[in-house]
């Protein structure tokens, strides 16, 4: 037994101090040119485009100029929009956003493990499934826009459908991958039904399901947005279309800057989740190496 | 039988007095097993196998790959429905799951997202035991396969024999009445398959179920078995049963194998299993 812990206890006790300061050194050095380029890869790109709108290679009147769009971000935060305070528009558009998460998750998540459990339903209701994912979904907008009028509730739909798909098709397939071996070995040991989701099934779909959460909320503010587009009483989105409409592309981008950034702060909090739930699974490469 | 009787009247493990499970023994009886294929063919996975495990009995099927071994078990297990004949267990027909049934598999059936004490302690949970004495009992258990210390790892974490030493205390908590293995060493290195194939022996010979073994390693089988069946190719029907009588305990694996009984056993069934592959070697080479 001895032999089989030393293969799990690795921790070098006495490694030459001199090898160790140098590695560290070699990999503090590697991090710093890292993000001396990742810095650089951003000046380039602003940089680039604040120059060629400034010497007229590109029209700033249609694409914006980084400056001009840092003053828009002032003013939004500021002086707020034409329609109040900016912090209310994110408000509005973030909560269609995350109810229409929340909704479609949920939906998706009870749909997907109850069809790929059972063959028949997976049988009768699976190509209705395909054809309504064919169906360019966004257009749905307008129908719920027309049915349900100008305030969040058109939004949130638009939102949830967009989710369920996503998450719905990841729940299917990973109730479908579950290892046949655990499923006959709990039956065996005499599980019900029930206990066989508990024990086997979610969990092992589970890795699947958090996977599809990150593109999942990207399309939630997606539903969000584009509702608000369409038709609406406040929002990032009605923001967008009324600068659209005066010919400002500084504050469209500025809208779009926002919205990047909370949707980066909820890929965040979703990565903490996967980080908490997903704890039994190995280190992954692509994890450890920061991307 | 005599040792048999000797073994169950020996002193029970320390601290485990109540261990003993009431074995049940197998008959197979003219069991066949029929699917279709998805071009629409029948397929002759088994044709009327018969063979019995006496309560308590330790017996190895062997066979060339794809005769039916493990569909076998699955018919044992009430996993799945034969389409003839009968499989009765303990006296009683199979229909829906057998009672008192642990599996064991090739690949390490473990749940990846528990950690090794909650691997062992399911068995007792499915089976209604309250959270705090099943985490006792699977501690217990972790402590009799030498894994002590290892119950907040997570299966991933493990080497090869120590996640096989997983799945064997939480095949034996429940102390099963029978035990089914699939080539449950099959991926292991030679060292450590040795290593398990005495401690299965000497927790067999505690507990006692009827063990139905799987493997395609003839050594194995005659090292391990009261009794090896050696099935033909497809569709797999019964070819010889052989009784081992090897003496029990059988003590260390690797030092049974140079006696010359178990050379001459092993060299029978190896004679009565050679055709059988070569068999199912030129089927599959032709099949390609």
């Amino acid at each position: 037994m001895t032999a089989q812990a030393g293969v799990i206890a690795t921790a070098p006790t006495a490694v030459g101090s001199d090898l160790q300061q140098r590695a560290r050194q070699r990999y503090r050095r590697r991090l710093g040119l890292l993000w001396l380029a990742r810095l650089g890869v951003a000046v380039f790109i602003v940089g680039g485009w604040q120059l060629a709108t400034t010497w007229k290679w590109v029209d700033p009147f249609f694409y914006g100029q980084p400056s001009k769009i840092w003053q828009s971000l002032v003013t939004l935060f500021t002086q707020g929009s034409e329609f109040g305070s900016i912090w209310d528009d994110i408000g509005v558009t973030l909560r269609e956003a995350v109810y229409g998460f929340f909704l479609g998750t949920a939906v998706g998540v009870v749909l997907g493990l109850l069809l790929g459990q059972n063959r028949f339903l997976a049988g009768v209701i699976g190509p209705y499934i395909k054809i309504v994912n064919a169906v360019p979904r966004i257009i749905l907008g307008s129908i719920f826009l027309v049915a349900f009028g100008l305030g969040p509730f058109p939004k949130v739909l638009l939102a949830a459908v967009l989710v369920f798909f996503i998450v719905f098709f990841n729940a299917y397939q990973g109730v479908r991958e579950v290892d046949p071996n655990l499923v006959a070995n709990v039956r065996v040991l005499g599980a019900s039904p029930l206990q066989v989701a508990r024990h086997v099934t979610v969990p092992s779909a589970l890795t699947w399901i958090i996977a599809s959460l990150h593109t999942a909320f990207g399309f939630a503010i997606i539903g969000a947005l584009v509702g608000e587009v369409l038709g609406s009483q406040r929002g990032i989105g009605l923001v967008i279309s009324q600068a659209q409409g005066r010919l400002d592309p500084n504050t469209v981008f500025a809208c779009m800057a926002i919205m990047a950034v909370i949707t980066l702060g909820a890929e965040f909090l979703i990565t903490l989740l996967e980080r908490r739930v997903l704890s039994w699974r190995p280190p992954t490469h692509t994890e450890s190496a920061g991307l | 039988m005599n040792w048999r009787r000797a073994t169950a009247e020996r002193e029970p493990a320390p601290g485990r007095p109540a261990d003993r499970s009431t074995a049940a023994g197998i008959e197979v009886h003219e069991l066949t097993k029929q699917f279709l294929t998805p071009k629409g063919n029948v397929f002759t996975a088994l044709q009327a196998v018969s063979f019995t495990v006496e309560p308590g009995q330790f017996v190895a099927i062997v066979g060339p790959t794809g005769c039916g071994k493990s569909t076998t078990l699955g018919q044992v297990s009430g996993l799945d429905r034969p389409s003839a004949g009968t499989v009765r267990v303990g006296g009683r027909e199979v229909r829906g799951l057998t009672p008192g049934v642990s599996f064991m598999f090739q690949a390490d059936a473990l749940f990846p997202w528990k950690t090794v004490l909650g691997n062992v302690q399911i068995g007792p949970s499915l089976a209604g035991m309250p959270r705090q004495q099943a985490g006792e009992l699977a501690r217990d258990w972790l402590r009799r396969v030498g894994l002590r210390g290892f119950e907040d790892r997570y299966p991933h974490q493990l080497s090869g024999g120590m996640r096989k030493r997983v799945a064997m205390a939480a095949a034996l908590i429940n102390t099963p009445q029978i035990l089914l293995m699939d080539e449950p060493f099959g991926a292991l290195d030679v060292q450590t398959k040795a290593i398990m194939q005495n401690e299965l022996l000497g927790l067999w010979e505690q507990l006692r179920p009827s063990v139905l073994f799987i493997t395609h390693d003839l050594d194995e089988a005659v090292a391990l078995a009261d009794k090896v069946v050696v099935m033909t190719s497809s569709p797999g029907a019964v070819k010889a049963v052989f009784d081992i009588d090897l003496p029990r305990p059988r003590g260390e694996v690797h030092q049974i194998r140079h006696e010359p009984r178990f050379l001459e056993l092993q060299g029978q069934i190896w004679s009565a299993l050679k055709d059988e592959v070569e068999r199912a070697y030129a089927q599959t080479a032709g099949a390609a």
